[in-house]
């Protein structure tokens, strides 16, 4: 690959890193994983003064939960390692089902949960769980930590939020107040390519009644679609019911704006939506009855 | 004692392959890892509009970049006579582009410099003005009337057509057709592919003026026919002309072809005195090199009502790209496309062929499996299916009815071809066993009920492969036989070289097994050296499966040459007539007397040291092998897969592969060979395709719109052999490398029409992605053509 000429810096903690970016005025990038940025510095797409790869920065590999179960994914967390985490399964459900669905085996090994939220593809598996679920970044720059909630983050397609010199440090995600249950569905023509159709549902279950319901699609709009109200409207205070899934997978459906390209078409992507909100409740109502 | 075949790697042992100690620890030598003293690099600068005038080039720009030292246009080739070169099929293509250019992707320009950025950066200011010239994507905008005429740099050119070609019985046929009580009919696309070899095209072109030699390391299938070529092209005397191709990363067909990058980088160190180093990026490979496919086939098939076929027609609509540059025998213009229902009894058949030029890359030449087999067998599986459908007929009896018996053998095919071995009816049993065809019909019957959807798709296939003979077949005139060199040493080690040349294959494997078999050396004890043209003899190189079918056969014929001369000089050592000479595996012995004997490694030793009086010392021969006909290997594939109705998604739940491949070598080769062609065969039916927008933009020009197959979603397969020797072959065997990828597709597809076409629908095209395939069970309709590349 002969990408443009850049400078590459390897700052050894947060504070370098901010004042790099800082006297860069603009004109650098921040390097995690590079599964994104990568490629697109071989096309010469991305053509960047200066790289600054945080991969030395110690402290940001982590993810851990709070005594009241919210969720923190440093900026250094590869995807793989939420795929084999131990501590999410019953905690933060929706991130443990696409865990396993983001890209492919090989760019989970290298690519970061925080840096595919920062990428803000419309079709990235990520924003759309962080959307369903509720979930914050935490920016560092020069004059200290802020918390932007990811609805606020992703201002369009592959634009956010972050200032020139600020750095997403980490990812939040709050727990439920009751039983966290969530899943997530993609269809995709092959492994990593990107999503025809993806689904993000999380619920905070009280007992058999849904407390709260949140959901978010990718790949069908111009960027992550927010469909928290439509689903929320549909379930919260109710049963999973046979109809209250039909009633809320008919509203999910139709806060989609899929245009028809050659994964299908408009009516297509609109229906397989459906089908997955459909598939994870009554995925969900069935683990609940065996488990009563 | 004779040696143990097994023990010492001859014909029949799962020997590891040898070339994987350096493939695996990443010590392979590729064309990109010659390094040489003073080289450059050199950088192609690729057409972004498929069909425009070129107004003017401006490469001040490109010059002032520090660094460079060279830059080329089509005028500088020009002033040469190298702004154009031959194709295989007897045309032309644009080196560097002069008066137009005539697909995206076509090279413009080209930048040499000190390292691979800089002439990279330089491209980048090249400034080239174009004026727009109408796109032809596709044979219906190339044959309708006032269409842009592409090729205006031909005489005798008028329109976008390239060729009308015909071959069979055309009165017989029609007479077939009159007595039909059934015709079916079918129409069908083969998308678009490309081979994609990991490692894409490249060289490094070394001329030495002071010698007057010119050394190309290359990345090529053929590389005696390179040099041809290169002598051709650049008129440089033969013997001054080495083409060393080293390691490759694949080829599937994509390298056979003389690639403009070549030519240019060849002028270049012409020019600059120094080696230039060209390697392809993805990008340029996908757009610009050799595809395959990207054919329309319309047929008909006139049939009794008990399941005899009477006859076929078959029209064939191709689309070449702006060059026809296909690989294929001189007098085939659309390959061996009437290789099509070779496998079964039909009394008559006719085919006719258009061939057109289009705003896209040139090709035609592959994908594991050209000179259009692939198409003809995939038409043939489909249009046998629809058949069955249409008779009311269960799918593997309608086969079975009209599969060429065991008895008919030499069979003579309605459009010529001898085929002479195989038995088709037995592989057909061994497969429907595996997949459990018998119970098969209930099961789908009772998962409909439950909203269920089954699907088994059949496909059988005998094709030809391994061309020639030189009867029949030749490239550019040369004939189509092979051959091989082997030389035994004192000690009774062993160097064998063949005209062949492998991309992964295993030749180094193979090739030393059947040594092994007639000679009694250990595998262990040969090394099998390939790709070079100053030291190998010469041969027509690896591709349409021709590697063991005739440099295989040129190795056997070879090794059994200096076993003749080894019975000499046993006699010799033992102190009898040859004839009292008895040979069993490693070791000639006295007729009578068993313990009396002298091992081969013996006779080597004494090939130098201690010779019959007049006899020439050494121990070596070189075969050249003109097979007597193309051998015919058969596969019967059963697939079996489930469609989601909610989500037009379909997995495969089994597939059960009969490859009768006659006496497999080594048996866990060819089981890699089947295994991965199937994986493409997969691919094919499923995501693997490029397609182009109505600007002639190229849609697969990465691997996030060109979707290869990965092992994640990729199903198993069940493997299945039945043997029958080849009768012509030394040892037997007949050709295995393209035959998943040719007969696969089709047992794919016909799996999932078999799952959903109680709704009416008979065709869909591949790809069979998720949305067509719901689409077809929504509406019963058929979905043809490609997925539409974007819809407002």
């Amino acid at each position: 690959m002969y990408p443009s000429r850049f400078a590459y810096e390897a700052p050894t903690s947060l504070a370098e890193a901010i004042a790099i970016l800082d006297r860069n005025g603009g004109e650098a990038k921040i390097l995690a994983g590079g599964q994104s940025l990568v490629p697109m510095l071989k096309l010469r797409f991305a053509a960047p003064g200066t790289l600054v790869d945080i991969n030395n920065i110690p402290g940001l590999s982590d993810h851990w939960l709070d005594k009241d179960g919210t969720l923190h994914i440093g900026a250094l967390v590869r995807h793989e390692d939420l795929e084999f985490s131990t501590i999410i399964a019953d905690s933060h459900p929706t991130i443990a089902a696409a865990a396993e669905l983001v890209a492919d085996p090989i760019v989970r090994t290298r690519g970061t949960f925080v840096g595919s939220v920062c990428h803000a593809d419309p079709q990235g598996d990520w924003a759309a769980t962080m959307v369903a679920s509720g979930g914050q970044i935490i920016a560092q720059g020069p004059n200290g930590r802020r918390a932007i909630d990811v609805r606020e983050f992703v201002l369009g397609p592959f634009t956010n939020a972050l200032a020139y010199n600020e750095i997403a440090v980490e990812a939040v995600i709050p727990a439920a107040t009751g039983t966290a249950k969530g899943g997530y569905l993609k269809l995709e023509r092959r492994v990593g390519d990107f999503a025809t159709a993806s689904v993000a549902v999380n619920l905070d279950m009280h007992g058999d009644t849904v407390h709260r319901a949140g959901c978010a699609l990718a790949g069908v709009g111009g960027r992550t679609i927010d469909a928290n109200d439509a689903i929320n409207g549909a379930l919260k205070g109710k049963a999973l019911t046979p109809e209250n899934v039909e009633a809320a997978a008919d509203a999910v459906a139709a806060m989609a704006e899929p245009r028809s390209d050659h994964r299908g078409s408009a009516d297509y992507k609109r229906h397989i939506v459906k089908t997955f909100v459909s598939r994870i409740l009554t995925n969900i109502a069935n683990s609940e009855q065996k488990a009563a | 004692m004779s040696v143990d075949e097994i023990k010492i790697g001859g014909m029949g042992a799962s020997r590891r392959r040898v070339e994987d100690n350096r493939f695996i620890r990443g010590k392979g030598k590729y064309v990109d890892d010659v390094v040489l003293p003073g080289m450059l690099h050199m950088e192609i600068l690729r057409a972004d509009v498929a069909h425009a005038r070129i107004k003017s080039i401006d490469t001040s720009a490109a010059w002032e970049v520090p660094g460079v030292r060279l830059v080329l246009t089509g005028e500088t080739m020009a002033a040469r006579n190298l702004a154009w070169m031959p194709t295989l099929s007897y045309d032309t293509q644009a080196v560097l582009a002069t008066d137009k250019v005539r697909f995206q992707g076509q090279e413009v320009a080209a930048v040499i410099a000190d390292d691979p950025y800089i002439a990279k950066d330089a491209c980048a200011k090249i400034v080239v003005e174009y004026e727009s010239l109408p796109v032809i994507v596709n044979p219906d905008q190339a044959a309708a009337p006032g269409a842009a005429l592409i090729r205006d740099d031909k005489e005798n050119q008028p329109t976008n057509k390239i060729f009308d070609w015909e071959i069979g019985d055309k009165a017989g046929t029609d007479r077939a057709f009159e007595e039909a009580d059934v015709i079916s009919t079918i129409d069908l696309h083969y998308p678009r592919s490309h081979p994609s070899p990991l490692e894409p095209c490249g060289s490094i072109a070394d001329y030495d003026r002071a010698t007057g030699k010119l050394t190309v390391y290359m990345t090529t299938q053929a590389p005696h026919i390179i040099r041809a070529a290169v002598a051709m092209v650049a008129e440089l005397p033969e013997h001054q002309i080495r083409i060393i191709s080293p390691d490759l990363g694949g080829g599937f067909g994509n390298k056979v072809p003389v690639y403009p990058g070549y030519v240019i980088s060849i002028l270049a160190s012409i020019l600059t005195e120094r080696p230039v180093k060209w390697i392809e990026d993805k990008t340029g490979n996908l757009i610009s090199t050799g595809f395959g496919r990207d054919v329309y086939l319309q047929g008909q098939m006139a049939l009794r009502k008990d399941g005899k076929i009477l006859g076929m027609r078959m029209h064939t609509i191709s689309d070449h790209g702006a060059f026809f540059s296909d690989a294929q025998p001189t007098k085939f213009k659309i390959g061996l496309m009437h290789s099509t229902f070779a496998c079964y009894d039909v009394p008559a058949a006719h085919l006719t062929s258009t061939g057109y030029y289009t705003n896209k890359a040139p090709g035609g030449v592959a994908y594991r499996c050209s000179f259009r087999v692939t198409e003809a067998m995939f038409f043939q599986e489909r249009m046998m299916h629809a058949a069955a459908n249409d008779l009311g007929m269960d799918q593997a009896e309608f086969r079975r009815v009209n599969l060429v018996k065991d008895d008919m053998f030499p069979y003579r095919t309605a459009f010529g071809f001898l085929t002479d071995s195989g038995q088709y009816d037995k592989c057909m049993q061994v497969g429907m066993e595996a997949i459990g065809y018998a119970t098969f019909k209930e099961e789908q019957e009772e998962a409909r009920k439950r909203g269920r959807l089954l699907g088994i798709g059949i496909s059988t296939m005998t094709e030809p492969l391994g061309a020639g003979n030189s009867r029949e077949y030749d490239i550019l005139g040369i004939k189509m036989f092979d051959s091989a060199e082997l030389r035994v040493h004192m000690s009774g080690k062993a160097i064998l070289r063949t005209g062949a040349k492998t991309q992964g294959q295993g030749h180094e494997t193979t090739w030393a097994q059947i040594v092994a078999h007639e000679l009694g050396i250990p595998a262990d004890d040969i090394v099998v050296e390939e790709g070079d043209t100053d030291t190998a003899p010469f041969g027509m190189g690896t591709y349409a499966s021709r590697s063991t079918p005739v440099a295989g056969a040129a190795v056997a014929m070879a090794a059994r040459k200096v076993r003749a001369k080894a019975r000499k000089i046993a006699a010799h050592l033992l102190e009898v007539s040859e004839e009292d000479i008895e040979w069993e595996l490693g070791r000639f012995y006295v007729r009578g007397n068993h313990d009396r004997g002298v091992t081969i490694q013996d006779c080597a030793l004494a090939a130098y040291s201690n010779m019959p009086d007049g006899m020439e010392p050494g121990l070596e021969n070189v075969s050249y092998y003109d097979p007597p006909n193309l051998t015919w290997p058969f596969a019967a594939y059963f697939c079996k897969v489930e469609v989601d109705p909610a989500t037009g998604v379909w997995d495969v739940l089994n597939f059960v592969a009969v490859d009768d491949c006659g006496v497999r070598i080594n048996p866990m080769i060819v089981e890699g060979q089947v295994m991965g062609g199937l994986t493409e065969a997969y691919a094919m039916a499923n995501m693997q395709y490029i397609t182009f927008d109505e600007a002639g933009n190229c849609i697969g020009s990465n691997y996030m719109d060109y979707l290869l197959p990965t092992a994640w979603e990729t199903p198993g397969f069940e493997l299945h052999e039945v043997v029958t020797p080849c009768p012509h072959h030394p040892i037997g065997a007949k050709g295995v490398g393209e035959c998943a990828t040719v007969a696969g597709p089709a047992a794919f597809v016909n799996a999932v029409m078999n799952a959903i076409e109680h709704t009416g629908v008979r065709n869909i095209d591949m790809p069979l992605q998720p949305n067509r395939v719901f689409e077809a069970l929504q509406t019963g309709q058929d979905v043809s053509g490609m997925p539409p590349v974007r819809v407002e």
